[in-house]
């Protein structure tokens, strides 16, 4: 093992909790560029009288936030944390673990942000701040951590859905379950929404999916050229079936689709559509 | 149609409302959500007293994330009605004139709100920094320790809201989206 140790990078966990802490705050008060566009963009090209009042004052809302210092919405989420860690780090200076869920209280506590956890979910005695989060670790080559903090308000969360297909549903079936899904969704998961699809893998993999599409920038298709075919497709639909702002009905009622596939079993065609309102939020920093 | 209302709500403006009108509320409304609402259905088992008289009143389901200093309230917007479904006929049949809240309703929902002339507004989700603007005052009166559920007065100046269910029994949801719909 001679010289393993001097490849190694040593990042303090007292920096991960920093960071951490500034990126549940940033993210609440501020949306990503790309959203932003999409949600501007939205409000020009909104048919629905009501539907364009309705996307105003959410650009209205979003400068406020910023300004204010008040969150966009009061359901500032659970922190959804994805830890992408490189093989060659090593952190010192106690729990990873426990250094990221005391960057999401510092975050909540001084933010001002909402604490919308309970400890046990049939108990439901509050936190008070925050904790835990819900933490995603994946090892990944090279010696960067790549944080992406998104917190995930539960409007739209409880929208979401999984279904486990069976391989001659094919194409049809994934579609018609996307449509299902946002359907029910309609004004109770605040569109225009951004909609997270996940096929294949297995029952978690596929959910695990649909949540990290969510974090793809809303102007980014997917490489996969019959993916970003149904993407489109998804999307010019899911605009068509007149949901529209606030579900008072228009032309826009989603923002994007994105879709993440991995391998599955010959004998499953797993698909989960995790639906987020306009609020789509998250913070990405590289260490 | 665009109107100015007064909170508490008269069974009268109430019934002057129609699905689709554009509202500004300006007067004193209350806040509870999810556990809000049990604790004053268990005060309703026991017959306990409730936090306020539900007598011409507007719910908001609605909880708050923390104040800045020298502001009444942080970010304000509607949570999603349904899951106070359960809770709501009986508060309704006490009185209850309006509810202000974000998706669909039971039906259970739909039919107490037309047998009691009620209103249900929806305004707009994810618009709680823009929202608080209308909120000039909030104090917390039971249920401190649920935090951002307990039970908040409000005043409130030009609140915005859309009216969604009417006393007459239309439902916004259901005929808004038609005349968009290009399946």
């Amino acid at each position: 093992m001679k010289g393993y140790y001097g490849q190694m990078r040593t990042i303090d966990v007292a920096d991960v909790t920093r960071h951490i802490g500034e990126m549940c705050i940033e993210a609440n008060h501020f949306l990503t560029a790309d959203m932003a566009e999409a949600m501007e963009t939205a409000a020009e090209s909104e048919r629905a009288p009501l539907g364009k009042q309705i996307l105003c004052q959410l650009q209205d809302n979003l400068k406020i936030a910023g300004e204010d210092r008040i969150p966009i919405c009061q359901d500032t989420g659970m922190a959804v944390i994805f830890m992408e860690i490189g093989q060659d780090v090593h952190f010192v200076g106690g729990s990873l673990e426990a250094a990221v869920n005391e960057g999401v209280r510092q975050g909540y506590t001084e933010g001002y942000l909402r604490k919308s956890v309970v400890a046990d979910p049939l108990i439901r005695e509050n936190t008070k701040d925050n904790t835990p989060a819900v933490i995603h670790y994946e090892m990944t080559e090279g010696d960067r951590l790549r944080i992406t903090v998104a917190p995930k308000g539960f409007g739209s969360e409880n929208m979401s859905r999984i279904f486990m297909l069976k391989p001659a549903d094919g194409m049809e079936g994934v579609k018609n379950a996307i449509l299902t899904a946002v359907k029910d969704a309609g004004p109770n998961a605040c569109p225009p929404m951004v909609v997270g699809v996940g096929i294949g893998g297995t029952f978690e993999k596929c959910a695990l999916l649909a949540k990290k599409a969510l974090t793809r920038p809303v102007n980014e298709r997917s490489a996969i050229p019959y993916v970003r075919e149904l993407e489109e497709e998804m999307l010019e639909r899911i605009n068509r079936t007149g949901i529209g702002p606030g579900g008072l009905g228009g032309t826009t009622t989603a923002l994007a689709v994105n879709i993440n596939t991995y391998p599955t079993h010959i004998a499953g065609l797993p698909v989960a559509v995790n639906i987020c309102c306009h609020v789509n939020r998250h913070a990405v920093r590289i260490l | 149609m665009e109107r100015h209302i007064q909170a508490p709500m008269s069974k009268e403006t109430a019934g002057e409302l129609r699905a689709g009108d554009y509202v500004y509320i300006t007067g004193t409304i209350y806040t509870a959500r999810d556990a809000a609402h049990k604790r004053m259905q268990e005060a309703l088992e026991q017959g306990e007293p409730l936090p306020f008289d539900m007598s011409g009143n507007i719910i908001y389901y609605m909880g708050p994330s923390p104040a800045r200093e020298g502001r009444p309230i942080g970010s304000a917007g509607p949570t999603t009605a349904s899951r106070m479904d359960k809770y709501a006929p009986a508060l309704l049949d006490m009185g209850l004139s309006g509810m202000i809240g974000k998706g669909r309703r039971s039906d259970a929902v739909k039919e107490a709100v037309v047998r009691n002339g009620a209103v249900y507004f929806a305004a707009v989700g994810g618009a709680g920094a823009l929202l608080s603007r209308s909120v000039t005052a909030a104090e917390v009166i039971a249920y401190e320790d649920l935090g951002t559920e307990a039970v908040r007065r409000l005043e409130v100046k030009d609140f915005p809201a859309i009216v969604v269910m009417d006393p007459e029994g239309s439902d916004l949801y259901e005929t808004a989206i038609e005349a968009y719909r290009s399946e």
